[in-house]
């Protein structure tokens, strides 16, 4: 029972991880490989309030947010949107992000090494037992399940029941044909694609809580949250929460019951599974 | 006329800037840097390599410089970031050769990049004094490369300084005959492991849970609490920076508190005993140093001073004094010329921050610090190779 809880409580932070790429690959049509680099940016805002001024990460997430948003903003319409305009293919839009969001990323490492230096930077915060049907676990870990929750809960209900999120996943299914019904492509890509940087950078400052990062660990986040959002299906938030929580739980479930060695090819080795039976996803559409 | 009086000037003009050619020496030392600015090894480079060749070039400068044969010389420091990468730590090196013509060039940080960077350091000639390359393969190592030195030891010596280390705790009737052992799957980490398990046995210590995670493991609540089903009388992990905070953190959680606790590299650095204050007393940690020694106190307030950090409680000081042994081989050979330095570094013995320093048979220091102590907020070194100052180690007493 332990290990399901344990499970989840993992999968809920690997949901963090993977949102915001979901968001920005699924809706936005951009490959963000510079994702990692803005998920430990949020996190290098909450450890400076924290330990500048004690203020409680959770606070720090709504300094964190808008400035994410509005720097991501900023990104697409600037970096990205010209690139979207002259795409003639699909194929051809995902190269070209691939390539300038990798360059991003390496601009984004240079510029956060200059601000903060290179060392590795952690804190406790709620790094206290809490007492869940017999087992304890880290508050810590806990809260940041329980925003991912919310923050998940939240975008799937926006996407679904709000008309401009369902607008945004009408651009997922087919940009062109959203055109002819209206909806302004350009500005709510835009707004996808800054919403993902928001959720990245949020679900990053929750993350520091519990993980030690430094200006370069962002590549390995971006690689969990690509596992993560192909696995589940790009463009449907629903599927990165299924994998993300599935990915949890089976971590947890060899490392507790196998052996902790293995949970990195049991990972890869569900990933394999997965696109060999379903190459979309779980929750993906078959491309025509 | 005229043109008589300016073919004069010419002529008088050329005489002049020959003979003030001469005159015009090089009057710095091109020093290179090379190491991880960014990369998995960032954190730890940004902690130990990067803030002493930085204080180094301050204290030498600040002194006049380097007293080459009579002559003083500035140094000048060259940097180049190899992204953790032994390819770029490679070209990097080469370029220090080729292009910048570098005097002389410190050694990289960390085993792997070393290893990587012999090759080259060996075919321009640099004497290369490393001070983090920590391997059991020292002995073919220096053969293979004669200008090769090593200040902090091999895998079996740390491990077997923990062994030792519990060894004794046990003959005190501290602890009992259980370790739970855990390790980063990682080279360094599998090294050490592999290095320990015998060692143990031999000791007669029984290893009642034994297991290694993924390097990036976001979740260590499975290992600690398999550790902590296994009821062991101390808990040793062969860890890496990220996992040393990520283990100590869930064994708080969790309740695992036995008397001896040891987490390996990043447990010596001064985020650690930041992150977890009082509760760090009694954590045993890889490396240590002779911290209550007035060398180390005046060292370390040196680097705060200069770098504005403090420094680590391990490779930080040895990074230091491999860079003064640079310097005083210079200083002794009374030249710039590499073999002739390189001559001086083989025949002699040197002293530095941290204490003296001969070397083996296989250009080793074979007196290194293996095992350190969180004490008062301070982490002192409590097992060594032959070094003094050790302070006797502490049973933890659980995480308050």
């Amino acid at each position: 029972m332990d290990i399901l809880i344990t499970g989840l409580l993992l999968g809920g932070t690997y949901a963090l991880i993977a949102m915001g790429l979901n968001l920005q690959y699924g809706m936005a049509r951009i490959m963000n490989l510079a994702n990692g680099e803005f998920l430990v940016a949020g996190g290098f805002a909450a450890f400076w309030f924290y330990t500048a001024g004690q203020v409680s990460p959770l606070l720090t997430l709504f300094i964190v947010a808008p400035l994410a948003f509005g720097l991501n903003w900023l990104i697409y319409v600037v970096m990205l949107r010209p690139l979207v305009k002259r795409a003639k293919s699909h194929g051809q839009l995902e190269v070209d992000a691939i390539l300038t969001t990798f360059g991003l990323a390496f601009v984004s490492v240079g510029i956060m090494l200059a601000l903060f230096g290179g060392d590795y930077f952690s804190y406790s915060y709620l790094a206290r037992p809490i007492t869940l049907i017999g087992d304890t676990y880290a508050l810590n870990r806990v809260t940041a399940a329980v925003a991912a929750v919310i923050i998940c809960g939240g975008l799937w209900l926006w996407l679904n029941r709000n008309r401009a999120g369902m607008s945004i996943r009408a651009i997922a299914v087919d940009p062109k044909s959203a055109r002819l019904v209206g909806i302004d492509v350009p500005k709510l890509s835009a707004l996808a694609f800054a919403l993902g940087g928001a959720v990245t950078a949020v679900g990053g400052a929750l993350i520091s809580t519990f993980l030690t990062l430094d200006a370069s660990t962002g590549v390995m986040f971006t690689l969990k949250a690509l596992v993560i959002v192909i696995m589940g299906g790009v463009g449907d938030v629903r599927g990165t929460i299924v994998a993300a929580l599935l990915l949890g739980i089976l971590e947890t479930f060899v490392a507790t019951l196998i052996d902790p060695g293995l949970t990195l090819a049991a990972a890869y080795l569900l990933f394999v599974l997965i696109l060999l039976f379903r190459p979309q996803g779980l929750f993906g559409r078959r491309t025509t | 006329m005229k043109r008589r009086n300016l073919f004069g000037l010419a002529a008088a003009l050329t005489v002049a800037t020959a003979l003030s050619g001469p005159l015009a020496a090089q009057e710095t030392l091109k020093i290179g840097a090379v190491g991880p600015k960014t990369g998995p090894l960032a954190g730890g480079g940004a902690v130990t390599f990067w803030p002493n060749v930085q204080l180094w070039a301050h204290d030498v400068n600040e002194a006049g410089g380097i007293d080459v044969g009579g002559t003083k010389m500035m140094v000048e420091i060259i940097e180049y970031d190899d992204q953790t990468n032994p390819g770029e730590t490679i070209k990097a090196v080469q370029r220090l050769a080729t292009q910048d013509e570098a005097d002389f060039i410190l050694a990289p940080y960390g085993t792997g990049l070393n290893i990587a960077a012999a090759p080259i350091f060996e075919r321009y000639g640099y004497p290369m004094v490393t001070h983090t390359a920590i391997s059991d393969q020292i002995a073919d190592l220096s053969s293979k490369f004669p200008n090769m030195y090593f200040l902090l030891g091999g895998a079996t010596g740390l491990a077997g300084g923990v062994v030792d280390v519990l060894t004794q705790m046990r003959d005190a009737g501290e602890i009992g005959n259980s370790v739970a052992m855990v390790n980063v799957a990682d080279a360094f980490g599998i090294e050490l492991a592999e290095a320990a398990r015998p060692q143990f046995e031999a000791a007669g210590f029984e290893i009642v849970y034994d297991s290694s995670y993924p390097l990036g493991t976001q979740d260590l609540s499975p290992v600690i609490n398999g550790a902590k089903d296994s009821n062991p009388d101390a808990f040793v992990a062969w860890s890496y920076p990220p996992d040393t905070f990520g283990l100590t953190e869930q064994a708080q959680i969790a309740g695992l508190a036995p008397k001896a606790f040891y987490t390996a590299v990043a447990t010596a650095f001064p985020s650690y005993g930041a992150r977890f204050g009082a509760a760090a007393e009694g954590v045993l940690g890889a490396g240590g140093v002779f911290a209550d020694g007035d060398a180390f106190k005046d060292y370390a307030a040196r680097h705060e001073a200069v770098t504005g950090a403090k420094p680590d409680f391990w490779a930080s000081a040895p990074a230091y004094a491999s860079f003064q042994i640079l310097q005083q081989a210079i200083e002794g050979a009374g030249t710039t010329d590499k073999a002739a330095v390189a001559e001086y570094i083989a025949n002699n013995d040197f002293d530095t921050i941290i204490g003296p320093i001969t070397w083996d048979e296989n250009n080793s220091n074979a007196k290194y610090w293996t095992v350190g102590q969180w004490q008062g907020g301070v982490f002192k070194g409590v097992a060594s190779t032959g070094r003094d100052g050790a302070v006797a180690a502490m049973p933890k007493t659980g995480w308050e």
